[in-house]
């Protein structure tokens, strides 16, 4: 299809380049009119706020790289320089810092709100599995981004979890020594953990971007789990979800700056004010908050090798999820049993987190072991089961117009709105 | 919202079951009431500067605070007059001289804090095999921070009956194992202040904890002040957007 | 699928209230760029010089070494720091020159200390694109004023560093510095 794009903007300039290069022509369709379900509540947020963290990130990240040193005589005390001396870098740094902690916990909440309202069941599969690609690749840059600063939990984190990857026979030493480039964590693991860290959140824009590209071929699931049907199901994206986005974009940057400037170290770790020590370890090694659960994953299982399957297991299995799940249904408002045993799963998941943090003695061993059960019971043999056996609740008619049933999750009255044909 | 609520509810649960797991063992924490600790909290600029007196005449014999320069001293009130005499009056490594040979000379406000000792196996070897931890940092380094410090200088008491405490080392209630490398640092008396406040021990390590305490974190106060702005932006832009919300889409419900 | 599901929704629909809104977008809008404009700036300013280099300490200069026509060139703030001791004879050039033949009309009196005259500091950056002159040893050509010349574009200063011959705008800047004795200079 060769020739101009034919353009409806009146602004000779932005006229001049549409019909070129139809850049306006796709934001209009894609961010403007977009029609998007007109029933999403604040968990719809999450998304937008995970991209704009992204990019806070990356900026923050390219001002910090402008004074960081990735050498391990050099490291520790350029970060003290960047806190110190550099203009705004305390700013910049705890932005930086916190911000890892923000993308968990946003992130986080998106999956949860996938997962209570089904967001991964066909056709959004492939969206869903990118998602999953998206979350290894945060905690990949997450876990190498730790690495920079030459702690002790810096330096015994990259040692500790690189050395999972000794569990695999045969290849498994090997690979550590690859990871490594030496033999133990030193200055070339510390230099290609930079460079990796670096260019791994540009991969993120990547996956990001099909991510999206895959959302808007499907369309936006809804809290009703059913499809669009009519377009009184809708709402332009702008400015309906523009500026609902925008609320919640506030909200969130309030959490995030109460975070910066008034705790700043709340969630790290006291030990990573310590230069990185090779010949002493920490009494108390613990990864950050967001790695917790799958730490107590891979320490509830005795075996060396199962344990690190487990815990890489833990998070494959998400790949799959859209096959078992088999209830139709999407939203769990229409699942009554699915909705209880979700937040069974949430609370094994915070659970698990919570002896993730204590030592693995006496009762958290217990704990984390029946949780990691419970992790793996819910997907692989309730999700399938609970498909064929539950009986969900009357669906809605559509989302404009949601039947009120008895015991049904439908709207309140209120939000059945009149159609938008009456302008 | 019911599953965001039975979410905060459990994330709830869960810090309150999380939070034994980051108390300290063994001996409770002292609770001193620091100028800093509270929301809109700065450092007592005078106690700071005794402090800074108890770590120039006392702790820098032994401890090193190599991320601090004799110029932030600004940060604890000092004026530029101040801080020149201050570091003239200390004499520090200065590169080397012509033919090449390492030499010394009067320190400037540009220059890092003395270091006590030129290297880790000097100060192991000066001080009975282990090295004085850097003071820089020292007060965020600890689990507790200014109440766990101001507790090792004020924890040295006599040992239980039978617990026996090996050559060179020192008994100290808030230390982990209670026997530490550090002869006690400060005593009723140690130092002379020139402001007329009392030199008791307790006095002592109250000041120089908060000098301490500003030294790990000298961005602090401006940090506040930045923040407090931020937050009174972010809730006038809260309402703002939310107050847009409620126009856009009063044609919706 | 929502391929054709908003093709009939109009763009917002007017309604009695729609001045107060436009009102309302416009300083939240403001308000937005505000807060864009308050982010922008910690960042952009922390590639301004940091605390430790607008710090750096000045630099002493023993001149008891440098004979009368030599020069030598020592580094301050990561710059070079030309230092020459002058002849009686470059001297005379140099305070001799009429000013309305100067490009920056500048007389030699104003650019070194008083009772010192003998010894002029400059920086060491031709004032055109930055490059290091030559001509503070004595092997280097010095151009037809006797000064220093930049190998770069061409440019010629006199004894004073004043600038003879173009592409150079400016006379070569003369650092602060002053005299702690007759044979040491500090500068910064």
């Amino acid at each position: 299809m060769a020739g101009l794009h034919k353009s409806e903007f009146a602004n000779p300039v932005i006229n001049w380049i549409d019909t070129r290069l139809p850049i306006f022509t796709m934001m209009q369709k894609e961010y403007g009119v977009f029609p998007t379900p007109r029933n999403f509540n604040y968990f719809w947020n999450f998304g937008a706020l995970a991209t704009v963290n992204l990019l806070i990130m990356i900026l923050t990240g390219i001002f910090l790289a402008m004074n960081y040193q990735p050498n391990t005589l050099l490291a520790f005390d350029s970060v003290q320089h960047i806190m110190r001396d550099v203009n705004y870098g305390w700013l910049i740094r705890y932005v930086h810092q916190n911000g890892a902690s923000m993308f968990f916990i946003v992130t986080y909440i998106h999956i949860f709100r996938g997962l209570y309202y089904g967001s991964y069941k066909t056709p959004r599969e492939l969206l869903w599995m990118l998602g999953v690609v998206i979350l290894l690749l945060m905690m990949a840059t997450a876990f190498m981004g730790y690495v920079l600063p030459w702690g002790q939990m810096s330096y015994w984190g990259a040692t500790v979890i690189t050395n999972l990857f000794s569990a695999f026979p045969v290849v498994g030493p090997k690979i550590v020594t690859l990871l490594w480039g030496g033999f133990s964590v030193d200055n070339p693991t510390l230099n290609r953990f930079f460079s990796l860290h670096y260019l791994l959140p540009f991969v993120l824009v990547g996956v990001v971007f099909l991510h999206v590209a895959a959302l808007h071929i499907t369309g936006s699931n809804n809290p009703l789990g059913i499809d669009v049907k009519s377009p009184q199901d809708t709402l332009p994206f702008h400015p309906y979800y523009t500026v609902k986005d925008s609320v919640g974009l506030c909200v969130y940057l309030m959490v995030f700056a109460a975070l910066v400037f008034f705790a700043p170290n709340f969630l790290g770790d006291p030990n990573n004010f310590i230069p990185a020590n090779p010949l002493q370890t920490p009494a108390d090694i613990v990864p950050e908050w967001y790695f917790l659960p799958y730490y107590a994953i891979l320490r509830s299982v005795p075996n060396k090798l199962l344990g690190v399957c487990m815990m890489f297991g833990s998070l494959l299995v998400l790949f799959v999820l859209p096959w078992l799940d088999t209830s139709r249904v999407r939203s769990a408002r229409f699942r009554p049993i699915y909705r209880q045993l979700i937040f069974v799963w949430v609370a094994a998941v915070i659970a698990l987190g919570v002896c993730g943090a204590h030592k693995p003695q006496g009762i958290w061993v217990v704990l984390s072991r029946v949780c990691t059960l419970y992790y793996y019971l819910h997907f692989l043999v309730i999700l399938p089961i609970l498909g064929k056996l539950e009986r969900p609740l009357p669906l809605p008619e559509s989302i404009s117009n949601p039947v009120i049933r008895r015991g049904g999750g439908a709207l309140p009255a209120g939000a059945a709105a009149k159609p938008m044909e009456k302008v | 919202m019911r599953p965001f609520r039975s979410l905060l509810a459990g994330i709830f649960a869960a810090g309150l079951l999380a939070a034994p797991a980051f108390a300290q063992e063994g001996e409770a924490l002292p609770n001193e009431h620091w100028s800093f600790q509270s929301v809109f909290g700065t450092f007592d600029l005078a106690a700071a500067q005794r402090g800074f007196q108890i770590y120039s005449q006392v702790c820098s014999n032994c401890h090193s605070m190599h991320l601090l320069h004799y110029r932030d001293l600004s940060g604890i009130g000092l004026n530029p007059e101040q801080i020149k005499a201050v570091s003239a009056a200390v004499t520090v490594p200065q590169g080397v001289d012509d033919q090449g040979n390492p030499k010394e000379g009067p320190a400037t406000p540009a220059n890092q804090f003395r270091s006590p000792f030129p290297n880790e196996q000097a100060a192991r070897s000066a001080n009975n095999g282990a090295v004085p931890p850097d003071l820089s940092l020292i007060v965020n380094a600890r689990e507790g921070g200014p109440n766990y410090v101001y507790g090792i200088l004020t924890g040295y008491t006599d040992p239980p009956a039978g617990f026996k405490v090996q050559d060179g080392l020192y008994y100290n209630k808030m230390f982990p194992g209670h026997q530490i490398h550090m002869p006690p640092p400060l005593q009723n008396g140690s130092v002379d202040y020139t402001d007329g406040t009392s030199n008791a021990l307790n006095q002592e390590a109250h000041d120089v904890v908060t000098f301490l305490s500003w030294a790990a974190n000298p961005e602090m106060v401006e940090r506040k002040q930045i923040g407090v702005r931020v937050i009174l932006f972010l809730m006038f832009m809260t309402g703002l957007t939310y107050a847009v919300k409620r126009k856009v889409w009063s044609d919706v419900h | 699928m929502a391929d054709s599901s908003a093709a009939s929704v109009s763009h917002h629909a007017p309604s009695g209230d729609v001045t107060k809104r436009d009102l309302l977008q416009l300083i939240a809008g403001a308000g937005a760029a505000i807060g864009a404009a308050s982010i922008a700036w910690p960042l952009i300013d922390s590639m301004n010089p940091s605390k430790d280099v607008l710090a750096l300490s000045s630099v002493d200069v023993d001149l008891a070494p440098v004979t009368e026509g030599q020069g030598i060139t020592i580094v301050w703030q990561g710059k070079p720091i030309f230092v020459r001791h002058r002849t009686p004879a470059e001297i005379k050039a140099a305070e001799d020159v009429p000013l309305g033949q100067l490009i920056e009309p500048q007389a030699d009196s104003a650019r070194v200390k008083a009772g010192h005259s003998q010894w002029i500091v400059l920086i060491g950056i031709c004032t055109h694109l930055g490059c290091v002159p030559l001509g503070n040893k004595p092997s280097d050509p010095r151009g037809d004023w006797g000064g220093w010349f930049c190998p770069c574009h061409g440019s010629q200063y006199d004894t004073s560093g004043r600038v003879r011959h173009g592409p150079a705008p400016a006379n070569l800047a003369v650092p602060p510095y002053a005299f702690e004795s007759d044979t040491k200079i500090k500068v910064g």
